[in-house]
């Protein structure tokens, strides 16, 4: 037994020289919980592709952002909006010059009810539904989109009672999956799949009516001298992401 | 309507099974003797409701309070019991008074027996009323609790070892409330304990009860003066009499007792402060009881009684043996070598004369 | 003025939930507590067990399952809409249920530890003075439990102030109807203003250490069963 402990032991070890032999870097992602899925998808092929790992941590934007001003360990923040990187930029906690924006969201009014909502959202003007659910509109971006969506359709006051807000996307969605409300915006991506709405019925709503949902990407000052966070940056602005993160309902 | 209480109790437990069948005297004490273990308590308990036994029929003076066979139980708090507990168990967030006036409140006005004055004298607690439970002695905090249970005028007072947890400092400062209680309340007492002397100066009836079964059941007399039973056996054994005050010699400071049984059946005792008439109970014990074939013969023994043996049984010390007398109804136990009854060829029938060496006045 | 009318309204809102919360937990907490501490049932470890799952389980995995339960695919949530109540989820009403539920081994615990502290003897006693179950339970009982009673108020009072996750689950985020001090708070540094997250955090922090100062200091000189 003991000869095969060591035995591993010492394989270990030669693993570990034999990718430091190789340039292979590790790098510390925060990723905003809705973009879970891409990166899973983008980590593996970045990984194939230039010997690095991704490791990377998933949650609310405000929240890594509190972290981030409090010394956490990542290295590359991507962000579920654009404010925050840019104050995280203006506060200096960044690589200058690094942001860019690495996914636009697309918002969708969803309901877990098949044919429930048409093509062109007028399901929203009915007054059949008790429950709207939105993300919270000081956090979350798509919470914010929702309600711009609302004020251009003049429906704020006609849907005042009716809202029900998710501290985040993730719980909007939720909301509306457990049919604890009727109706909610969400985004494409959580009810995106295979390039199509893959339950329920859905209103993707036209870019116009609300400002762009960015998603923005930075380097954080931990990752200046990490050859991976540089490179998961790169790789992020490719094709072959880029077509990852069109598959899941996000535009570019 | 008969005065008397019937209990036929049968309970199984994992480590003991109760299996009696108690036919107690309707009035005075009744004591529950035996060893911790022997199933005192259980009836007791049983007694109150407390308990439920398998199978359990019980009377007390004509009313029957549980019969399993038809499935009749009354409850607990239906049962006109009186309890006095081990420990005092007063109720710590109650004052002496709200703890006398629990059960009392709860008894109807005119069903009420006793007032909380006469309560409160009858076990000298009247200046303890407004005093919390915590700041009470043992003794004190125990008067409290036989004054409670006796506020709710029950028809029958059960006791379980009311003086065990005291020390014999407080046995003594209670023990002549108990006996107040036997000579001024007309309300039958069943009273466990294992303490020989406190049964021997407390109980009119005595049931001895071993694992679980009553071996024996009768007047405290007799009981204790039986040989086939372990009683007799123990260094103080002897058995308790009963005798009237009707003599009083002011020469030698010497008081007269007449026992039942005859006129020839009396006894003196040197003890200041008796009074002509009253009733005593006091123990003989069978150590001190010596055997003579005839009354002559001068001695600075005091008392001699004629006897007829009845049995004669080897003691536990193989030098002695017990010897049960009938005086004229009156039983006694005398304890004397195996030689001297042989010297005096004691047998059944026989008739000698008892010579008391002492006498100790209970109470 | 560092706290808005939104604070305020969370506040006031956080206050009403824990107060009725804590009635009606005593309400429901006692029975349940009284059978815990009496019982030789079988059932008593499950149903123990049951009443303790909030202490261990994060609060997400009650609200996750409330969510589903009320929603208008559970069973509680078909019952309230059989009975015209509609669904409860996002009301004021859910929150209560929700909090009874969270909050309820703070209320059972205490309760059922002063129960059994009682024992036996009590209960005789007032038997054999005439006082029926219930009178005893009245008279004697509720006065001796009398610290478990407020311990237990203390505590689910405090809990309930302190529930985030469940809240969070099923509550909505509705001003004045399901948007509690925690929510508040947690907006607040989601939002990145500090500084109102600041004076409600310490607020809460100060309550806190006040309640639990309240359950210490309540610890000494208290009588026995003597």
């Amino acid at each position: 037994m003991r000869i095969r402990l060591s035995h591993l032991a010492f394989s270990a070890l030669a693993t570990l020289i034999t990718v430091n032999a190789a340039q292979a870097d590790e790098v510390q992602v925060a990723v905003a919980a809705n973009f879970t899925a891409p990166i899973q998808a983008i980590a593996k092929d970045f990984e194939k592709d230039t010997g690095h790992k991704l490791v990377a941590a998933y949650g609310a934007t405000g929240q890594f952002y509190a972290q981030i001003k409090n010394g956490a360990p990542f290295e590359v923040f991507l962000a579920a909006d654009d404010s925050t990187p840019a104050k995280l930029e203006q506060e200096k906690e960044t690589v200058a010059g690094s942001r860019f924006t690495y996914a636009i969201g697309t918002l969708a009014l969803w309901s877990a009810k098949p044919g429930y909502v048409d093509a062109k959202g007028e399901v929203l003007k009915k007054n059949e539904y008790k429950h709207l659910s939105i993300a919270n509109p000081k956090a979350a971006p798509y919470g914010l989109a929702a309600t711009q969506v609302l004020d251009k359709l003049k429906l704020t006051e006609a849907t005042k009672a009716k809202i029900v807000e998710g501290q985040n996307i993730t719980q909007a969605f939720q909301f509306v999956s457990t049919g604890n409300a009727e109706l909610g915006f969400v985004a494409l991506s959580q009810i995106y799949k295979d390039g199509k709405v893959s339950e329920g019925s859905a209103w993707i709503v036209p870019a116009e009516l609300h400002d762009p949902i960015r998603q923005d990407a930075v380097i954080l000052n931990k990752g200046k001298d990490n050859p991976a966070a540089k490179a998961l940056v790169d790789y992020l602005k490719g094709p072959k992401a880029a077509a990852v993160i069109k598959s899941y309902g996000y535009e570019l | 309507m008969s005065a008397s209480i019937q209990a036929r109790l049968k309970l199984a437990r994992d480590d003991f099974t109760l299996d009696v069948d108690l036919d107690l005297p309707g009035r005075g004490i009744s004591a529950l003797f035996g060893h911790s273990g022997s199933g005192k308590t259980s009836c007791l308990r049983c007694l109150a409701g407390l308990e439920r036994a398998a199978s359990a029929y019980i009377e007390v003076n004509g009313q029957v309070w549980e019969d399993s066979a038809r499935g009749h139980f009354i409850p607990p708090h239906q049962r006109p019991v009186g309890y006095v507990f081990q420990e005092p168990s007063l109720f710590p967030h109650l004052s002496v008074r709200g703890n006398l006036e629990f059960g009392w409140r709860r008894i109807a006005p005119e069903a009420r027996k006793i007032n909380q004055e006469q309560a409160c004298q009858l076990l000298g607690i009247g200046h303890l009323l407004a005093r919390k439970p915590a700041t009470l002695s043992g003794g004190e905090a125990q008067r409290v609790g036989i004054a409670r249970a006796l506020l709710s005028s029950p028809r029958l007072l059960l006791m379980d070892e009311p003086l065990a947890a005291l020390d014999s400092a407080r046995k003594r400062e209670i023990l002549p409330y108990l006996e107040r209680l036997h000579d001024e309340l007309d309300i039958p007492l069943i009273y466990v304990s294992h303490a020989q002397d406190e049964v021997a100066r407390l109980a009119d009836h005595l049931v001895l009860l071993e694992q679980g079964k009553a071996v024996a059941s009768g007047p405290i007399g007799q009981t204790l003066a039986r040989l086939d039973l372990p009683l007799a056996q123990g260094e103080d054994a002897g058995v308790v009499l009963e005798g009237v005050v009707v003599g009083h010699d002011p020469h030698y400071q010497l008081f007269e007792l007449r026992l039942p049984g005859g006129d020839g059946q009396r006894l003196r005792i040197a003890h200041p402060g008796l009074h002509m008439g009253s009733t005593l109970r006091l123990k003989v014990q069978a150590r001190d009881v010596s055997l003579a074939l005839t009354a002559d013969g001068a001695s600075s023994i005091l008392n001699r009684l004629p006897v007829r043996v009845r049995e004669c049984r080897p003691a536990d010390n193989p030098a002695h043996v017990l010897v049960s007398l009938d005086a004229a109804g009156n039983a006694l136990l005398a304890r004397i070598t195996r030689y001297s009854a042989d010297q005096l060829a004691v047998q059944p029938g026989q008739m000698l004369w008892a010579q008391i060496k002492s006498v100790a006045l209970l109470g | 003025m560092p706290l808005d009318a939104s604070d305020l309204g969370a506040i006031w809102l956080t206050i009403k939930l824990a107060s009725l919360t804590t009635a009606i937990l005593l309400v429901l907490g006692t029975p349940i507590a009284w059978w815990l501490a009496r019982t030789r049932s079988w059932l008593r470890g499950p149903i123990g067990a049951v009443v303790a799952l909030p202490l261990v389980l994060p609060p997400t995995v009650i609200g996750f399952y409330l969510l589903l339960a009320l929603g208008p695919h559970g069973w509680i949530g078909q019952a309230t809409q059989a009975l015209g109540l509609g669904s409860v989820v996002f009301s004021f009403t859910g929150l209560v249920i929700g909090s009874v539920v969270y909050s309820m081994p703070f209320v059972v615990q205490p309760l059922q530890n002063a129960f059994g502290a009682i024992g036996q003897r009590p209960l005789e006693v007032a038997a054999t003075l005439r006082a029926s179950p219930w009178d005893t339970f009245i008279h004697v009982v509720l006065p001796l439990a009398r610290p478990g009673f407020i311990t237990a108020s203390i505590l689910g009072f405090a809990h309930t102030v302190g529930e985030f996750g469940v809240v969070l689950m099923i509550g909505g985020n509705i001003p004045d109807k399901t948007r509690v001090v925690s929510v508040q708070i947690f907006d607040h540094v989601e939002a990145m203003e500090y500084s109102q997250a600041h004076w409600l955090a310490g607020a809460m922090l100060v309550f806190s250490f006040l309640v639990l100062l309240m359950l210490y200091a309540g610890r000494r000189g208290k009588a026995g069963w003597s």
